[in-house]
């Protein structure tokens, strides 16, 4: 299958090697893995905050972008989430709303591209960590994945998967929230990062770049000793 | 700003930053989870059942006028008095009419959150009636002169010690642990008061067209005390609390009891079928219902937000949300705190004040998982995020977002900006950026790499 990555602006910029673990994994699974380097960002920031005439400039570009992709797979569930639920929904009744609810049909994320799309859970990663999950948001209530990461990671060789409490707690990133509210973001972060401290795992894995950063900005600055990593880094692991 | 944005913006910061306080407001909320998955496994299936429930709901709000036409017509026959009020000052003035007209002096009141929104206590009292709270959690708030925290567990964030003091200081009872012992206090003194009220008002959780009976529910018995010993009951509702059916009950007063409390049913669930009839021997004299708008219409007619009129106040959405965990409910500064709060109450009291609530969230989703009645309510907050930024946009909004729209239609301009970012981001967090200062203050960011992931894609080997 030709596959077109699409790559947070976030990733891009901070975390690249989550965009180049997905492409390798993609890659070792025989796939054919492009990148379009007109795509940016696909408007969340603008839509989230009810700025919705200026979200709808970035879906209408975002719809030029990926024009003829076959299947778009992005590392984020909460950037798929956005070109997914809700681009059909910023561009109903308008002239794009067609192409709007056709890209939403060929976009994934990446897990779920994995796991539901080509129907694999053992991509031949090795990875002997204790690592416990965290569930973005966006992914679990917007897409519903809940199983798909775990049956991946359970498959990859040597790892050690333990939930955690509070697991469907949401971390308290929530894009442009974590800033204009940072003592609630700040609480919540410690809601989280603290039960995730206590499962005694080396990594905290998630199919959330955006929630990574939340979690692991705050575990950074308490000093604890859990490391936040993407899927998409575990299951390129092959040594 | 809005004064209520900036009242909101310093209690919460204070509440956030109060971790015992938040580590009880956890706890307390520890047993109910419990529960309240123990009783929705006893459901068949408790997602069909929620179809059920909304469906009900929507069925008589979607025909609003004709179901509440059909209700009031079979309330009257019953022989109640229906008053209808389009805001709160006139649902306050028909009560202190029904109370002057029949020379009343004491009320009782039983568990009403309408009542807290149209603020009937503080307008009784400045009229001179005495009014007691019946429900024992409202009347510890009643004594601690503050608003309910949670629009079902007024008092949660109160520790025992405190009601003991509390009791101590107003009722004169010796300091005790034991909350039975705390519960008998309150009975007794409340006692009295049922047979001393002259008026007593209620709320009601459903109003069924079919039968015109107010239906109510509640954990202490207060209610039916404080609708039965009084010569007069008055009821206050939303006018969107009618359902069509008599049987949709069969489906909404367990959901409410599960989805709220964690119960299989609520222990009392009564319906009230108007006043003492000829040769019955106890129950009032008169019943009035006094029907509110306050606004309702308002969110009838937005067919987007529509759904949000289903909310039968089981309090599901406030259990499960981080914001109101971490906050707690008075920080909100509303009569419905939570999710469904910062859903209504911009349409209830104004979009350009309370529009922060919807801000104050992290869209996790939680309410709307939670919610028995299928209210989408993380997707209304981004709905009134959108009405705000189009009714009354601010000017930084606008010049954020459309800067950021500038750079990011232009790949290149977003590529050199990203470069500058990354340069010289150990520097940007030194400064007291908007944003990102904030943010900085409990949190690192992750080390810039030398290479963007397009940088590398273009070239692997540089």
């Amino acid at each position: 299958m030709r596959v077109s990555l699409f790559v947070p602006c976030f990733v891009d910029q901070l975390t690249p090697q989550v965009g180049l673990a997905t492409a390798k994994v993609l890659k070792r699974l025989g796939h054919e893995v492009e990148f379009r380097p007109a795509q940016t960002c696909c408007g969340q920031p603008s839509f989230n905050s009810g700025q919705w005439d200026v979200a709808r400039e970035a879906a209408v570009r975002a719809l030029g972008v990926f024009r003829g992709a076959e299947v778009v797979v992005g590392p984020s569930g909460s950037c798929v989430a956005m070109m997914r639920q809700f681009y059909p929904e910023l561009l109903k009744g308008t002239p794009h709303a067609a192409e709007a609810d056709d890209l939403a049909a060929r976009t994934f994320e990446f897990s779920e591209f994995l796991v539901k799309k080509l129907g694999v859970t053992d991509v031949g990663a090795k990875f002997a960590k204790k690592v416990t999950y965290h569930d973005g948001c966006h992914a679990l209530r917007e897409l519903r994945l809940k199983e798909e990461p775990r049956r991946l990671l359970r498959a990859v060789k040597g790892l050690e998967l333990i939930e955690t409490e509070e697991g469907e707690t949401c971390c308290g990133f929530g894009g442009l929230f974590s800033a204009k509210f940072p003592m609630i973001s700040t609480a919540m972060a410690q809601v989280k990062g603290g039960a995730l401290a206590r499962t005694g795992a080396d990594y905290v894995v998630s199919s959330d770049p955006s929630c990574l950063l939340q979690i692991g900005g705050w575990l950074s600055r308490e000093g604890k000793p859990i490391l936040p990593l993407h899927i998409a880094e575990v299951l390129a692991a092959d040594a | 700003m809005s004064d209520s944005k900036a009242i909101f913006l310093k209690d919460a910061a204070v509440n956030a930053a109060d971790g015992d306080q938040r580590a009880f407001i956890r706890k307390a909320l520890g047993g109910y989870y419990v529960n309240r998955d123990l009783q929705k496994a006893r459901y068949r299936d408790w997602e069909r059942a929620r179809d059920a429930a909304s469906l009900a709901k929507w069925s008589a709000v979607n025909d609003l006028a004709a179901v509440l036409e059909q209700f009031v017509a079979n309330f009257e026959r019953n022989g109640g008095v229906v008053h209808w009020a389009r805001d709160a000052a006139e649902a306050r003035d028909i009560i202190l009419k029904i109370a002057a007209d029949n020379q009343a002096k004491a009320i009782v009141k039983s568990k009403c959150m309408t009542s807290e929104e149209i603020h009937l206590n503080d307008a009784l009292e400045k009229a001179g009636y005495g009014v007691v709270e019946s429900d024992l959690g409202e009347f510890i708030q009643q004594l601690r002169g503050e608003a309910p925290y949670h629009f079902v567990f007024p008092c949660m964030h109160v520790k025992r010690e405190a009601i003991s003091e509390l009791f101590t200081k107003h009722l004169g009872t010796a300091p005790t642990d034991s909350p039975e012992e705390l519960t008998m206090i309150a009975r007794r003194h409340l006692r009295q008061l049922y047979v001393d009220a002259d008026i007593g008002i209620t709320g009601a959780n459903f109003l069924v067209a079919e039968t015109g009976q107010i239906s109510i529910t509640e954990n202490e018995g207060n209610a039916r005390l404080t609708a039965a010993l009084p010569r007069i009951h008055v009821a206050l509702s939303g006018i969107e609390k009618v359902v069509r059916h008599l049987d949709d009950l069969s489906v909404l007063l367990p959901m409410l009891a599960t989805a709220g409390a964690g119960q299989p049913m609520t222990c009392y669930n009564t319906l009230y079928s108007g006043p003492r009839k000829e040769g019955e021997c106890d129950g009032p004299e008169q019943f009035h219902l006094v029907l509110l708008d306050n606004s309702r219409t308002r969110l009838l007619a937005d067919p987007e937000q529509r759904d949000a009129l289903h909310c039968i106040r089981c309090g599901a959405c406030l259990n499960v949300c981080p914001i109101f965990k971490n906050i707690g409910g008075l920080a909100y500064g509303t009569t419905y705190q939570g999710p469904i709060g910062s859903v209504i109450t911009p349409h209830l009291r104004g979009l350009k004040q309370w529009n922060h609530l919807s801000g104050a969230s992290s869209l996790c989703g939680a309410c709307t998982d939670a919610c028995p009645v299928r209210i989408d309510l993380h997707h209304h907050l981004l709905h009134n995020r959108r009405n705000a930024a189009k009714e009354a946009p601010t000017l930084f909004d606008r010049v954020f977002h459309h800067g950021f729209n500038f750079v990011i239609k232009r790949p290149w301009l977003f590529a050199a900006g990203g470069r500058i970012f990354r340069a010289t981001l150990p520097l940007l967090q030194k400064l007291p950026l908007p944003y990102m200062g904030a943010w900085m203050k409990t949190r690192d960011l992750p080390e810039a790499p030398a290479r963007s992931f397009r940088d590398q894609w273009k070239n692997p080997d540089a």
